[in-house]
């Protein structure tokens, strides 16, 4: 039992420290990608931005959406509540209200972190180098979190906000490539580009090659990044996560997430890749990002905000 | 070894005596000191500031709009007290905190000490901080005040002076225990050297305290506060995670069918206990202040139909008021037939015609307070002051001569602490506490302040003051 405000910076601190982690992924592979020619699939950055849902946003303050203006707008811009400097900040603001229900090294590792991205925001830090940053900030939190912390709610609502977060991340970033790319029968050599970009920036090119030892193929690609369960930042991985979690919780609140959840997971544990295709990888995805959404909801009336 | 500077004659130094020589109960501490090369304690110093930072022991001050949080600064010389000096303290402060809970019930029942002709009527009754809401109320075993801070000071004739009461929601505890600690992880040979009392054990008191407080069996208890950009709040989270019970704001509380419920991950929880660290006016915007968004709405009416207790009881503050401050000798005799074991500094009252004007005749050497004002807001000390300063004070209090009292500008006593040129004396202050359930208890220890500017009688960390862990020895026969 813990008091649902509690619980809420529990879950929003985790969510907003994953949402860093992934920004700097999405940020660091458009930027890459950025350096090849248009006809390798390169450059367009309003599509990274597209997935954050700041397009709009970003457009408002710099019409020519300029690369290097779009690049500052996503890391540091203080006026952008979605740059990853913010999340960071939001992340250490949730930690520091509970600060008496984490570990101390928990509270160091988040305010050290938040302390040094203001600090490379003033000095203007090389981009790269900052992405891979974060990177290692968010690892280093999720494994002092896990090193450190107590085995209870307070656990369970740091995954919870963690694996939603991913999850809805993860739908958002596979939606915006498979736009990119096209219905298309036959992927192109442009396309090779983008689905190598899409791994790498979910950490999860090795695993293609080790699961599937072939050429990168867009259904192959998508199976992985959603139905496997044994990669970490597929939707499959997070999905299981959030069932598990869920019954854990102490109380007898919760049921609607509870069985939204359940029911997510039964739908993922047997779904088939070309029944998904079939339907348009599109159309799923849109749905599954509307089904996280429900469940994001669900678990704040039962237990953050429980009026 | 250290450049030791020595206090000027006459003032009351709690390790020096005016021959230079060393008190009895400072001689060994004195002896380690010498030993110590200065290297090493600058070390320690650093060692601790570094770990208060880590552990993030800070507080806001009012009016800095950075909104920076500081650290108090840590003094790590000891302020020692021996064992006798101590029993009279605690048995006065237990006499004393006895009679304001017998003062209050009274005030707010059959008021027989008003009837009496000690203390006038409208001295009480148009008070600001007397709430009739409590009128005819009957609290579990007649506790108001369930923890009291007595803010005590050794004069230059040795002898402790009560300086003030604090019945409404004093501070600084946690720091009585984070020094202790701090001192024990920096310096654990001295401890071994010295008998020091405990103090460790006071959150057990504490919630002890709370639950006695409640007629309800297995009571559940919450500490309320007003959220984290409030100056104290480090403390209201320790003390919370300290005593293992949920820190609450107003906004995860809510009242329904005469009890008081918090929203929690496993439904709604009812309260027993709200240990509250927010002021009277702000815990119910719909019997006190309307903007207050830190209380919890009906709460006062679940308070008076007896669904939950409050910890302290709404309206002590008449209690500590500095303008009944004065009466509290009369009330230890009216209501235990006692004399005051610790004596009040003497107190002129503006509002008596004739102390009023032997105050503006001796302002240049009195200090004049505000009758409601608190954390050394507001304060005139006249030795320091300059004459204009003295001169627009006059004037504040002709204007409103009943919102003052003075009194001499008493020498709080030194104790040697770390300054830049070395080792200096500086003017100290003593905050013990007080808890009332069934019965008292305390712990024998404190909140040491230290004025740490030159000459300065401020103690308040929001003035520059910083702390010094506070040893009782024990009686070793």
């Amino acid at each position: 039992m813990m008091l649902s405000r509690t619980a809420s910076q529990l879950y929003w601190m985790s969510r907003y420290m994953e949402r860093a982690e992934n920004l700097a992924r999405l940020l660091d592979v458009t930027h890459s990608l950025s350096l090849l020619p248009q006809s390798r699939g390169g450059a367009d950055i309003s599509a990274a931005l597209a997935t954050t849902g700041a397009l709009e946003a970003c457009r408002a303050r710099h019409p020519q959406l300029a690369a290097g203006d779009v690049m500052h707008f996503m890391t540091f811009d203080a006026a952008n509540p979605a740059c990853i400097v913010n999340c960071l900040k939001y992340a250490r603001e949730n930690a520091h209200a509970v600060r008496g229900k984490i570990t101390g090294e928990m509270w160091e590792s988040i305010n050290a972190t938040w302390l040094e991205a203001r600090q490379m925001g003033l000095e203007g830090r090389p981009l790269a180098g900052f992405f891979d940053w974060v990177k290692e900030r968010s690892h280093l939190f999720r494994g002092t979190t896990y090193g450190t912390i107590q085995r209870n709610d307070a656990f369970s609502f740091i995954r919870l906000g963690t694996f939603m977060e991913r999850a809805d991340n993860t739908a958002r970033l596979i939606n915006v490539k498979s736009h990119l790319v096209g219905n298309a029968a036959e992927d192109s050599a442009a396309d090779f580009y983008l689905w190598g970009a899409l791994l790498r920036s979910l950490g999860a090119f090795e695993a293609y090659h080790e699961l599937y030892r072939d050429t990168l193929s867009s259904r192959r690609v998508a199976e992985l990044l959603i139905l496997r369960p044994d990669v970490p930042r597929s939707l499959r991985a997070c999905v299981d996560e959030i069932a598990e979690l869920l019954p854990r919780i102490k109380g007898d609140t919760g049921h609607r997430a509870k069985r939204q959840a359940a029911t997510l997971h039964a739908e993922m544990s047997y779904g088939q890749i070309d029944s998904i295709l079939d339907d348009g990888l599109h159309t799923y995805l849109t749905q599954f990002l509307s089904q996280i959404h429900d469940l994001g909801d669900a678990i704040h009336g039962a237990y953050l905000e429980a009026a | 070894m250290h450049a030791l500077t020595l206090p000027e004659s006459g003032h009351y130094d709690e390790m020096l005596l005016d021959s230079g020589g060393i008190r009895p109960h400072y001689r060994d501490f004195a002896r380690w000191l010498h030993s110590q090369p200065p290297e090493t304690l600058a070390r320690k110093r650093a060692e601790a500031d570094l770990m208060f930072h880590r552990v993030g022991i800070t507080f806001a001050v009012y009016g800095d709009d950075s909104g920076a949080e500081r650290l108090i600064p840590f003094d790590t010389v000891p302020r020692i007290i021996p064992a006798s000096d101590w029993q009279t303290l605690e048995a006065g402060m237990r006499q004393r905190v006895t009679a304001l809970n017998a003062f209050l019930h009274d005030i707010y029942h059959e008021q027989h000490i008003v009837k009496a002709g000690l203390i006038p009527a409208e001295q009480v009754f148009s008070n600001s901080q007397y709430q009739p809401a409590m009128q005819g109320l009957d609290l579990p075993h007649r506790i108001y005040a369930h923890i009291t801070g007595v803010d005590v000071i050794r004069h230059s004739d040795g002898n402790f002076y009560v300086l003030e009461d604090n019945l409404r929601v004093p501070s600084g505890v946690s720091y009585m225990l984070e020094n202790r600690k701090m001192m024990m992880r920096l310096f654990p040979e001295l401890f071994a050297s010295h008998a020091v009392a405990p103090v460790q054990h006071y959150p057990t008191l504490l919630l002890n305290t709370l639950r006695h407080a409640s007629a309800v069996d297995n009571p559940t208890v919450v500490v309320l506060t007003p959220g984290h950009h409030n100056s104290a709040y480090f403390e209201h989270a320790f003390l919370a995670q300290q005593m293992g019970v949920e820190l609450v704001e107003g906004q995860d509380m809510f009242v329904k069918n005469n009890r008081v419920y918090m929203r929690t991950t496993a439904g709604h929880k009812q309260v027993d206990v709200i240990y509250r660290r927010i002021d009277d006016a702000f815990l119910d915007p719909l019997a006190f202040r309307g903007d207050s968004m830190l209380g919890v709405p009906g709460l006062l009416s679940v308070y008076r139909a007896g669904g939950v207790i409050l910890a302290n009881a709404i309206g002590t503050g008449v209690a500590d008021d500095k303008s009944i401050y004065p009466y509290v000798p009369d009330m230890i005799r009216f209501y235990l037939s006692e004399e005051p074991l610790l004596q009040n500094v003497p107190t002129w009252m503006c509002r008596r015609p004739a102390e009023l004007d032997h105050v503006l005749n001796n302002l240049h050497e009195l200090v004049v307070k505000e009758v409601h004002g608190a954390g050394g807001y507001g304060m005139l000390i006249g030795p320091a002051a300059s004459a204009a300063e003295i001169e627009d004070f006059r004037q504040r209090i002709i204007a409103d001569p009943n919102n003052y009292i003075a009194q001499p500008t008493l020498c709080l006593s030194s104790c040697p602490t770390f300054v830049e040129s070395g080792i200096a004396p500086r003017h100290i202050d003593l905050r013990p506490f007080v808890l009332s359930g069934r019965d008292i208890s305390m712990v024998a220890g404190g909140l040491t302040r230290v004025a740490l500017k030159e000459g300065s009688l401020v103690v308040n960390s929001s003035q520059g003051g910083g702390t010094k862990d506070t040893w009782i020895l024990e009686d070793q026969s």
